[in-house]
């Protein structure tokens, strides 16, 4: 890249995998008008594992879905990579999508007709680009799903399909994976498999991961922890064990003074 | 969740809107038919009985040749001057009008062409003043021989003004006269229907149109004052015998609007014939629609029966929808059918400028509305209410509710029901008889419903290999994988639309094989060079004069000319067809004929040929008799000399030029010329042109053109077919657009994940488009392999009838297919552009 990043990024010395700045998301109008992010800042550093946690309803979901362009911000900017995400069309969107961003949804994340080694090479047929065949046998045996290749996701466990979602994510190389709550529907043991995967690709590999969770125990195999309430980030954790941020969580169940302070 | 539950109801009203409309389409074509029909009898009605107004008795001849619309034209009989007089004598007759009229009289326009037809009949008729409603519109009646009157509607086509010289064809051949009076018909009609009408004087009416000086065709008697009409015509019938029909004009004029209903009803039948098969496909359509929201209810009916619904409340509450589906449908569409009829019926009157009557609902369409809408949706709902029965009430617990069920049962079926369809086609076309119609029908039917069933085998196979083709792009193969997904579905669909190609694709073949099999016997058989002939039509047989022949033989280049005449003629107790040759030996080199016994030298007098399908019909051979009665002539009795193989160019019996005086039209209405050896063609054929100047009818062409002209007949059936099958196809292309936009709805987790991960919008579209194409190319195959056949067995049955070969017509399949995928393109279009809208986090929020 030899044009010129914008000003705000050209002060770093490296440009953060995605960044929101005072970014607002307002639902619905008049009565019925919610607003779910109220001018959050937040940056992701590029190879690190960041775990976003809160109470239900807090806007973790949204957060994330405006950072990976699935959703229009009401102000503020997106940046994934060097690409400002607000403002592009929908053409603009399916492109970074293909190109810079992976996702791993709680359930239902694999197409029923396609056996588990199509659905992970999915996004790379629909980009057009062929897969690196050395990267793809790495992936598949991070995830261990060698001889279950060739089965459809109605044959597979919860806790595989789960892997095969995760595989799919990482393929493509993508700049940044989201993934809202990718062990919410496993079991422990299955859950320990999926989350061990994320935090071995972000270790060995380099690869940026974003994850909301509910789980302290989940949240703990990230590197930081962002926690927001009513729309805000309200504390930040590095290192975090499930302990610490039991705490967090719970310093955050008291009443928070924002309403009175704004 | 609640939006989940709306959204699934606002679908579901889609499916209903769809499948009600595919019931409200073919009930529309029902109830149409009824009204237009019923509309355009009361206009006949009305018509001929104002028509017959001033006449209280009208005497008309026995047919000379009576045959049922079916075969042909009857032949009129007619009655003399004397029977008029005996007529007037009998007490209470105050006047007695001499009417002569004949079809035939074809007027030649400013341009030197005849002056068209669309099928109404050219009346040629004598002057008997400002009676029956005639109305004098401009000039004088004739009063000479060379003076003739038009009607308006004549006058209007041929722009001829009074005063104008006018040539005339009638039986004979073309005659001049001056134009001296344009009429019409009370209540300012330009005609009694859209019938072109010229009036002579009576003498020459009586030679161009009867060819019998002194002859009528019919008497309308006025009754003097007091004298009831149904005395006078028995008094009246007792004076003439049996020879004549007497009616009162009443009875006239209704028998005359019969014979037009007769045909209406045919139409009417031949309309509720495609009607039905729009229904049929509509069926389909509905069955589908219920199986789709039963396996959509099936937790909710389970959670029914395990609070202790009945299976008979079960069945119930499916049958109530679709009893309220086709009640709705019913009524909107017998709404609709009386407006398209109305519609219909206004144009039909303004083309045919008859007064409309007007427009009424009969009984007969409110009934079939009803019992049509309602029937066919109740019978088609009855599979899903039976299977939705069945559902077991643990399925409210099971995460997965309708787990793919064998197909083998429904093969099964599929293939008996198929074969026994099919052995009745075989059956029927071999046996005669009435049951014939009714074993084609129903093994049609049953090998339609034989093959849907056996469709969701098919599908699978099909579905993939057809996906191949499409499988080089991503969206294209995700497509492919999800019309094989729902194999029963897609078939059904399938199906659907089968059934208007197959019926399409059968009568193009039938077509076709019968084109090619008669140009195959042309291409051996047809030695003629040139074919001089006219464009027949009901009751006209177009003529040349037959002085013409030897200036054609004297044009340099043409080596003989053979002419023929003809007319309709009763043999024994059966119409049949007769034909005068001027040199039968030169027909049969011409025609390659095949003699099966005696000869086919030029028969004398008293001598007749006859082809070896009529000789075995008849049980006549060679040596044998048989009586023919030519309809001017009196019942003769000829010997049979010679049996010839009947071709389709040459059939029936066939006489020396010594009968030709007892045909209607005693000119020569066919010629086959061969040139000279090294003759100049064009030279030749344009010196015969030029002698056929005053016969504008008669074409002079080769081979190859007289075949054209010929056979495109049977492409205008096809064409006519073909738009009656249309509504068939749109109830087909909404059942798979009710399909897709299902496939959407289910799917639409789906879609929002391929979205997330990266599939366009466009793309998106295309997925959706293949998944319709397959479909669609999928019935089509279906409808083309099924077509195929019933095209084949009817080859087969007609070998008879000189159909040798099977000509598959594969450019018209290949139409098909084309218009397969452009079906489906379109019936993707909404389904489509409403998958690439879908909001992905809702999609994916979707459960
Ligand atoms: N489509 C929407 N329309 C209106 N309000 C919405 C919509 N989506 C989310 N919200 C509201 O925005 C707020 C934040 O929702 P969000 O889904 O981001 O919460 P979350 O932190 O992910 O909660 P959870 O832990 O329960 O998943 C909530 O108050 C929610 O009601
Ligand atoms: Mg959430």
């Amino acid at each position: 890249m030899t044009t010129a990043a914008p000003p705000l990024i050209r002060q770093r010395v490296e440009p953060a995998a995605a960044r929101a700045s005072q970014l607002w998301k307002v639902y619905g109008s008049g009565e019925a008008q919610v607003t779910a992010l109220r001018g959050v800042d937040v940056e992701l550093e590029r190879g690190r594992f960041t775990a976003i946690m809160g109470p239900s309803g807090s806007g973790k979901s949204t957060l994330m879905h405006c950072l990976a362009g699935l959703d229009a911000v009401s102000r503020g900017q997106v940046f994934v990579g060097d690409t400002e995400v607000t403002g592009l069309n929908d053409a603009g969107l399916t492109r970074l999508r293909r190109e810079k961003i992976g996702f791993i949804f709680q359930q239902f994340n694999l197409l029923p007709t396609l056996t588990a080694q199509e659905n992970i090479l999915l996004p790379l047929a629909i980009a057009g680009r062929k897969p690196d065949q050395q990267w793809f046998r790495t992936v598949i045996d991070t995830v261990g799903l060698g001889d279950r290749l060739g089965h459809r996701p109605s044959q597979l466990s919860g806790g595989q399909q789960q892997r095969v979602a995760c595989a799919r994510a990482l393929v493509s190389r993508p700049e940044v994976v989201f993934a809202d709550e990718p062990t919410g529907n496993l079991d422990s043991r299955s859950g320990a498999e999926v989350l061990g995967f994320l935090r071995r690709s972000v270790t060995e590999y380099g690869q940026t991961i974003v994850m909301v969770t509910h789980d302290a125990v989940a949240a703990s195999y990230a590197d930081r922890v962002v926690f927001l309430a009513d729309g805000q980030i309200v504390a930040e954790l590095t290192g975090p064990t499930p302990e610490r941020v039991l705490d967090t969580l719970k310093s955050l169940d008291r009443p928070a003074p924002l309403e009175t302070e704004l | 969740m609640l939006r989940a539950t709306i959204k699934s109801l606002l679908a579901r009203k889609l499916r209903l809107v769809l499948s009600g409309l595919a019931v409200l389409l073919g009930v529309m074509f029902v109830s149409g038919s009824f009204v237009l029909t019923d509309a355009l009898g009361r206009s006949f009605d009305n018509m001929f009985s104002s028509a017959m107004a001033e006449t209280d008795v009208l005497v008309t001849a026995r047919p000379a040749i009576d045959v049922s619309e079916m075969e042909g034209e009857s032949v009129p009989g007619t009655l003399a001057a004397a029977d008029r007089d005996a007529v007037a004598a009998v007490p209470g007759v105050a006047e007695v009008v001499a009417d002569v009229q004949a079809d035939g009289a074809r007027v030649i326009g400013k341009d030197g062409k005849v002056v068209a037809s669309f099928g109404p009949p050219r009346f040629g008729a004598n002057w008997t003043g400002e009676t029956g409603g005639l109305e004098l519109r401009e000039g004088r009646g004739p009063a000479a021989a060379d003076e003739i009157a038009i009607n308006v509607t004549l006058a209007e086509l041929s722009k001829l003004k009074v005063g104008d010289r006018v040539g005339v064809l009638t039986t004979q051949p073309k005659k001049m006269f001056t134009l001296v009076g344009i009429f019409g018909y009370e209540g300012g009609l330009p005609g009694q229907g859209p019938v072109h009408e010229v009036r002579f004087t009576e003498a020459v009416a009586q030679e161009l149109m009867l060819g019998a000086p002194g002859a009528y065709t019919s008497l309308s008697v006025t009754a003097a004052p007091g004298t009831d009409p149904a005395a006078l015509r028995d008094a009246i019938q007792s004076r003439l015998g049996d020879r004549y029909t007497v009616q009162t004009g009443q009875e006239a004029g209704a028998a005359i609007a019969g014979e037009f209903k007769t045909i209406l009803s045919l139409f009417n039948n031949i309309l509720l014939g495609f009607a039905g098969v729009a229904l049929f496909v509509g069926t389909f359509l509905i069955l589908n629609t219920f199986s789709i929201i039963v396996a959509q209810r099936t937790r909710e009916l389970a959670l029914s029966r395990a609070l202790g619904a009945s299976r008979r409340q079960v069945i119930g509450s499916v049958m109530v929808e679709a009893l309220a589906i086709g009640l709705l449908a019913s009524v909107l569409g017998l709404a609709a059918g009386v407006g398209v009829g109305a519609l219909l019926a206004k144009f039909a009157a303004d083309f045919s400028s008859i007064v409309l009557a007007s427009i009424s609902v009969p009984l007969a369409a409110v009934i079939s509305a009803f019992a049509v809408g309602i029937g066919v949706t109740v019978i088609a709902a009855l599979l899903p209410a039976v299977r939705a029965s069945r559902v077991p009430p643990v399925a409210a617990l099971q995460e997965v509710a309708t787990p793919d069920r064998p197909l083998t049962r429904l093969t099964v079926s599929g293939a008996v029901i198929g074969a026994l369809g099919a052995g009745a086609i075989a059956f029927g076309l071999a046996t005669t008889g009435d049951a014939v119609m009714w074993l084609l029908l129903g093994g049609v039917l049953a090998t339609f419903i034989g093959v849907s069933l056996l469709s969701p085998v098919l599908a699978r196979p099909v579905v993939s290999v057809l996906g191949r083709l499409f499988s080089w792009s991503v969206p294209g193969r995700l497509g492919r994988l999800n019309s094989g997904r729902n194999p029963r579905r897609t078939a059904i669909t399938a199906a659907a639309l089968m059934v208007g190609v197959a019926l399409i694709t059968g009568v193009n073949t039938t077509i076709s094989s019968a084109d090619n099999s008669l140009r195959g016997d042309a291409e051996t058989g047809f030695q003629a060079d040139l074919i001089i002939s006219g464009q027949e039509s009901p009751g006209v047989l177009p003529t040349f004069d037959e002085a013409l022949l030897p200036r054609m033989r004297a044009v340099p280049g043409i080596g003989t000319v053979t002419a023929r005449y003809a007319d309709q003629a009763m043999v024994g107790e059966q119409p049949n067809w007769a034909a005068a040759f001027t040199d039968l030996p030169a027909v049969v080199r011409d025609l390659s004929v095949v003699t099966v016994a005696g000869t086919l030298d030029q028969p004398g007098p008293g001598e007749v040929v006859v082809d070896d399908q009529n000789a075995a019909e008849a049980g006549v051979a060679v040596g044998g008799t048989v009586t023919v009665k030519l309809p001017k002539g009196e019942p003769t009795t000829y010997r049979v000399s010679g049996v010839y193989q009947r071709t389709p160019f040459l059939g029936g019996y066939l006489f020396g030029t010594g009968v030709v005086p007892g045909m209607r039209f005693p000119q020569p209405s066919l010629a086959y010329v061969r040139l000279a050896d090294g003759a100049d063609a064009d030279a030749a054929r344009q010196g015969l042109e030029a002698l056929l100047v005053d016969s504008p009818e008669m074409l002079v062409e080769d081979k190859q053109q007289y075949l054209d002209r010929v056979l495109g007949e049977g492409a205008q059936l096809l064409l006519m077919i073909q738009i009656l099958l249309g509504l068939a196809i749109v109830i087909a292309v909404l059942g798979v657009i009710n399909t897709l936009a299902l496939s959407v709805l289910e799917r639409t987790r789906e879609l929002g994940l391929l979205r997330a991960i990266g599939l366009s919008r466009a793309a998106t579209m295309r997925m959706i488009t293949v998944e319709a194409v397959v479909i669609t190319v999928f019935g089509v195959l279906l409808g083309v392999a099924v077509g195929v056949g019933l095209g084949a067995a009817v080859v087969q049955g007609l070998a008879d009838e000189g159909l040798k070969t099977l000509t598959v017509p594969w450019n018209a399949i290949a139409l098909y297919l084309a218009a397969g995928v452009a079906l489906g393109v379109l019936a993707a279009a909404l389904p489509a552009i409403r998958a690439s809208r879908i909001n992905i986090l809702t999609a994916i929020a979707h459960d």
